[in-house]
């Protein structure tokens, strides 16, 4: 089968005066029709970046696409002219931001903003553009629409306004919709809320989407299928049920293991991966994660791993799983044991 | 029975907006910490929690209520007791980025408390600076650097050294583990539980995230819109929460276990009302699944419902 979105091997830099930063490096993955699929990652892993990029939205400069395509049904995005660009955004492809104060307009009527995002795009009539608008506003789950309609950005709450930037998102039936980060502001029981509903509108609208987060937890709830970025690469991908049952990669496994069980009884000393992540003006040229793992033997700080398959549809870059590593399965074994 | 560090009494504190509104930000709240213990502190944006933490630490003075430190008035102090009170209750605070001077450098910062109390000089000043940041996890030669040369957990553990440089007994940690990335958060936690084990420290631990909470607390308090709403023993409240609220809460964390069965979650609609004009009765009963027409009439109890285990509602009231 064709995926919906292709990437392939994308390798995005920034200038800066302090030399150039290799925020994305060979990354490559694809999202299928009617699924969501999460990208997990800390600050500067280059999750946020990577879909940046892909809706065009990285300025170039400083920026600059160094490799790589993004293949939309088979159409490169990354070649497309800006007018062309604009196309697509309105009808294939939307994008939800993390902070949703300063991603909508505060002098502008909600309603007004979700007719803006349907008219740019599309010819209809007012009454049609304005009957539209209010079935997003109570599809997102908001009551009387009439009335919300009329009102301003900050006569919402934050959990009220992320739903109404999905609205917005949504107002054109987008077939991928990417959403940055949509929960961290937002509280947990809030979070729950939002996380239901991008679910729920998934299922109605077989919309696919794109799940940017830091948060373990949001993965294993709403997401398929997961890729693990860390220092601008993609160091493990698969099934959300392989990567948490069966993580064949020791930073998955140290991420695992540090958050603290909220089911266990006992109270376990949390077990951290201890350094911080590579600085990326000079990544290492073996793998990045080599100078805090455990486990990392001279090939590490030598190669950069390739994607070893463990299962299909489940890589990991790290080179334990190479065949020729001794007691390769001992150690798996024992990493997701101690997870 | 264990003696009691920090008791609050009581606590109120109001903000004015203007000439009709008030934001009561914490509104009568009643706890005990006991020497030796964490006592978490959980609760959503808005709930007053980071009030109720900068109230007892000192920084801002309550509008009403008493707070006890070891027994004594904190406001009826004299001078010299008051400095020691101030020496011995420190906070740290969520933006490791925010709370550095940016002038200043490392060692500086941390030997700040130091010669406010003038507990050192010279040598000995710094030999203690070295010693601090050793303890946690720097090394001495940072002492000349700025803030802005650390990632965000080596900054977190600069405000944690300037907590302990003036031997505190009672440490606020407001947040402190919620700016940082989920592998650094660890680091910072497993530190704080050390130090706590080391120097006979007590916490108050404010978070919203309720898995580090439960793992790092021996009790829970739980607060909504300026009030308590629950406290218990953190593995009770956890097992057995009672509070609507409570529940809603627990059931709304997302666990990273993708077999985890799922306990049922308790949906509660809408969004937390505005402290400014807060519901009568009950604060959560607009969002409340089992509201009752009490709760709006009537404020619920504060009431011990199990041995321990203390909730304001009024499902547990004859």
């Amino acid at each position: 089968m064709d995926h919906l979105l292709e990437v392939n091997h994308l390798e995005v830099n920034f200038k800066t005066y302090g030399g150039e930063v290799k925020a994305v490096r060979d990354v490559s993955f694809h999202v299928d029709k009617g699924e969501i699929m999460a990208i997990v990652g800390e600050s500067g892993s280059g999750k946020s970046v990577t879909v940046q990029t892909i809706m065009g939205l990285i300025p170039m400069p400083p920026g600059k696409i160094n490799n790589g395509e993004a293949l939309l049904h088979g159409q490169d995005l990354l070649k497309l002219t800006k007018k062309r660009m604009q196309k697509v955004k309105g009808s294939k492809l939307s994008m939800v931001f993390q902070d949703p104060m300063t991603s909508l307009n505060p002098t502008m009527k909600v309603g007004k903003q979700i007719e803006e995002s349907i008219t740019t795009h599309q010819r209809i009539g007012k009454t049609e553009v304005k009957k539209r608008a209010m079935e997003m506003i109570r599809l997102v789950g908001i009551s009387n629409p009439e009335e919300r309609y009329n009102q301003y950005p900050h006569e919402f709450s934050g959990g009220m306004r992320q739903r109404i930037m999905i609205a917005i998102a949504l107002a054109c039936r987008p077939e991928l919709l990417i959403a940055d980060e949509p929960t961290t502001a937002l509280d947990v029981t809030i979070q729950a809320q939002v996380l239901d509903l991008m679910k729920d509108l998934k299922e109605k609208m077989n919309t696919s989407i794109i799940l940017i987060t830091h948060d373990l937890g949001v993965v294993a709830e709403t997401a398929e299928r997961v890729a693990v970025m860390y220092a601008g690469v993609i160091v493990e991908s698969g099934t959300v049920e392989e990567i948490f049952s069966n993580p064949r990669h020791p930073y998955t496994w140290g991420l695992l293991e540090s958050i603290p069980d909220v089911n266990s009884e006992k109270k376990e000393r949390l077990i951290p991966i201890e350094g911080s992540p590579p600085d990326l003006f000079s990544p290492p040229k073996g793998c990045p994660f080599a100078p805090r793992c455990k486990y990392a033997m001279d090939v590490c700080v030598e190669a950069m791993p390739p994607g070893f398959e463990a299962e299909e549809g489940h890589q990991a870059k790290c080179w334990l799983n190479d065949p020729r590593t001794p007691d390769v399965e001992d150690l798996i074994a024992a990493g997701r044991e101690e997870y | 029975m264990t003696e009691t560090i920090i008791q609050v009494e009581g606590i109120k504190k109001h903000f004015r907006l203007n000439k009709e509104q008030t934001v009561k930000s914490v509104d009568d709240i009643s706890i005990s910490i006991r020497k030796g213990e964490t006592f978490g502190l959980v609760g959503e944006s808005g709930s007053g929690k980071s009030t109720l933490g900068k109230t007892i630490v000192g920084l801002q003075d309550p509008t009403a209520g008493k707070i006890l430190y070891n027994g004594k008035d904190v406001s009826s102090l004299t001078k010299q007791e008051k400095k020691d009170a101030n020496r011995e209750i420190q906070i740290i605070f969520q933006d490791p980025q925010a709370s550095l001077n940016p002038r200043m450098r490392v060692g500086d910062i941390v030997a700040e408390g130091i010669d406010a109390h003038g507990l050192a000089k010279g040598k000995r000043r710094e030999e203690r600076v070295y010693q601090l940041l050793e303890r946690v996890g720097l090394r001495p030669e940072h002492a000349k650097r700025y803030p802005h040369e650390f990632s965000g957990g080596q900054r977190q553990r600069i405000g944690i050294a300037r907590a302990l440089a003036v031997e505190p007994s009672f440490i606020v940690a407001d947040e402190p583990i919620s700016a940082l990335d989920v592998s650094i958060q660890a680091q910072v936690v497993n530190l704080l539980e050390d130090l706590k084990k080391q120097e006979d420290l007590t916490y108050l631990f404010i978070a919203h995230d309720l898995g580090m909470v439960k793992h790092i607390s021996d009790r829970i308090g739980v607060m909504y819109l300026g009030r308590m709403m629950e406290l218990a023993d953190s593995d009770a409240l956890f097992a057995d929460p009672l509070h609507p609220y409570t529940q809603a809460l627990l059931t709304a964390i997302p666990v990273a276990d993708p077999q985890a069965k799922r306990r049922e979650r308790i949906v509660i609609n809408g969004d937390p009302p505005s402290p400014v004009d807060p519901p009568s009765g009950c604060r959560f009963r607009t969002r409340c699944p089992f509201a009752m027409d009490i709760c709006a009439e009537v404020t619920p109890k504060w009431t011990e419902v199990k041995q321990n285990h203390w909730a304001s509602c009024h499902l547990y009231q004859q």
